[in-house]
């Protein structure tokens, strides 16, 4: 058994290493390979470091995703010819979610654009995609802008409902950040770029900094009583909950922004002028109906569903693939998101799962699992 | 934590199989539940299921991953640990206790003692990683 859980590679690869590396093994965190990182998987277990999150706070690194600056007047104009988002009406102090799409109407990355002021933009892309993503930015630019990718720097997650009354112990500047806002805050004398967001349904803030002032915060943050450290199995299982997408998994380069589910990340300006990469088939897909979209799945049982488990219909016919799937600890039944034909997505519709050549009843429900906290 | 005495022995897929008489009780190691982490889900064979040596009939899923457990020997199903499907939680608790998975009337016990012991399966744990 468990061949899968078990190094069986007798010479790993050659992994990069995030800045707080070494704090991690120190804590007792199984290390994992992410997107070519060592990342902290788990610390004293996932689903004590899930429940911690929804219950108090969970710290995570992130320092693997990717982070970048635009920099010069046309930023905000420069970058909307690469994204469905409204760039040019993000205010300084602002933080919005968008994608990189290709000319397919399939998503390159979806990621995070601050606007941190001083005709700036401040990008934080996968950890996976951040080659692909600045190398395609970084072609598109015109001359007024200037990129610059911050390899220098870490990222920080402060996550769940004592997330503000913790940060509030180190900076009450910070604690009033509002929801999807950011502000350059000095925390224990470290100046760091604060927005007030994350991937776990819950409030809490992201936190970049320069890489060699990482532990120092880190560690600030983990004194605090209600705070433990959690890692990449947490941040998973949290954000399925929470209906967030996983690039890879869930979205990707033949996935449409219609078919994720995601059609609000169109800004209302840009439905006028449709005048980015895919424009023409996501405009379509939005007026006609695409063929697939993304639902959430309640099995029935106790059997968890994972990515790549093939759905039936009632009737017996195809009807899609599980995208992400897992044991949800909040709710203690199996959950999973995935893409069905689109005459199969009205909530409560009856589905089957295939799981080990066995069909497992299973319906539709609406996301997310776990109802937002988020600090509107 | 106490390794049982010595009537057990053990797999290269880390399974534990306790022998009394012809029957053989069958789990997860506490190594296995150390390095699946939290089990949310366990699936165990039916009765009087006849199972070869090496062949799949349950399952073990942690929050992270489902994994295969293996028929240590070849046998016939004879009774299962309802127990862990109610609270699979048990597996990481008491993984070679009350955590067991089923328990087969063995064919041949010679094949049983040529299985590891709880030094050689030490030895060969120390040997992973």
């Amino acid at each position: 058994m468990i061949e899968n859980a078990l190094p069986d590679d007798p010479t790993p690869k050659k992994l990069r290493t995030v800045p707080l590396d070494a704090w991690h093994r120190a804590l007792g965190a199984r290390m994992v390979e992410f997107a070519g990182y060592a990342m902290p998987v788990q610390y004293q277990g996932v689903l004590a470091e899930h429940l911690h999150c929804r219950a108090q706070a969970t710290l995570f690194d992130v320092s693997h995703m990717g982070q970048a600056t635009l920099t010069g007047a046309p930023a905000a104009a420069a970058l909307e010819r690469l994204v469905p988002g409204d760039l040019l009406g993000l205010k300084p102090g602002r933080q919005r979610y968008t994608l990189l799409t290709n000319e397919v109407g399939g998503i390159l990355d979806d990621l995070m654009v601050a606007n941190p002021g001083g005709e700036k933009l401040f990008l934080v892309v996968n950890a996976s995609r951040k080659e692909i993503d600045f190398t395609h930015i970084a072609a598109n630019l015109p001359s007024g802008v200037q990129f610059h990718e911050h390899d220098d720097r870490a990222l920080l997650a402060l996550q769940g409902p004592a997330a503000a009354a913790v940060i509030s112990h180190i900076s009450a500047e910070a604690s009033q950040i509002p929801f999807m806002g950011m502000a350059a805050v000095t925390l224990a004398g470290i100046p760091c770029l604060v927005a007030r967001s994350g991937y776990t349904g819950e409030d809490g803030f992201e936190i970049s900094l320069p890489a060699e002032s990482a532990q120092a915060l880190a560690q600030r943050i983990l004194d605090e009583p209600e705070v433990i450290p959690a890692g990449l199995g947490a941040r998973d299982s949290l954000r399925l909950e929470a209906g967030l997408c996983l690039y890879g998994n869930d979205i990707d380069e033949l996935t449409s922004p219609i078919e994720a589910d995601l059609a609000w990340v169109i800004g209302r300006r840009r439905r006028n002028a449709w005048d980015f990469p895919g424009a023409a088939v996501i405009r379509d897909q939005l007026e006609h109906g695409a063929p697939r979209r993304r639902v959430g799945i309640r099995p029935d049982g106790r059997a968890p569903a994972r990515a790549l488990t093939e759905i039936v219909a009632g009737d017996g016919t195809e009807a899609g693939t599980v995208t992400s799937g897992g044991f949800s600890p909040t709710l203690s039944a199996p959950i999973a998101m995935g893409y069905v034909r689109k005459d199969l997505t009205a909530d409560g519709t009856a589905l089957h799962l295939m799981v080990r050549g066995k069909p497992l009843p299973a319906r539709v429900v609406p996301l997310p699992f776990v109802p937002h906290r988020y600090a509107r | 934590m106490a390794k049982p005495p010595a009537d057990v022995r053990y797999t290269r897929e880390h399974e534990w199989i306790r022998l009394d008489g012809d029957i053989a009780t069958v789990g997860i190691t506490d190594h296995a539940q150390e390095q699946l982490g939290d089990v949310v889900f366990v699936e165990l064979p039916e009765i009087g299921r006849d199972v070869a040596a090496e062949e799949a009939c349950a399952v073990v899923e942690s929050v992270k991953a489902a994994s295969d457990l293996y028929a240590p020997l070849t046998g016939k199903v004879v009774e299962t640990n309802q127990t862990i499907i109610d609270d699979p939680s048990i597996v990481n608790s008491d993984a070679e206790g009350e955590g067991w998975f089923f328990r087969i009337e063995i064919d041949d016990t010679d094949a049983f003692e040529a299985l590891m012991d709880a030094a050689a399966y030490d030895e060969y744990v120390e040997t992973l990683d």
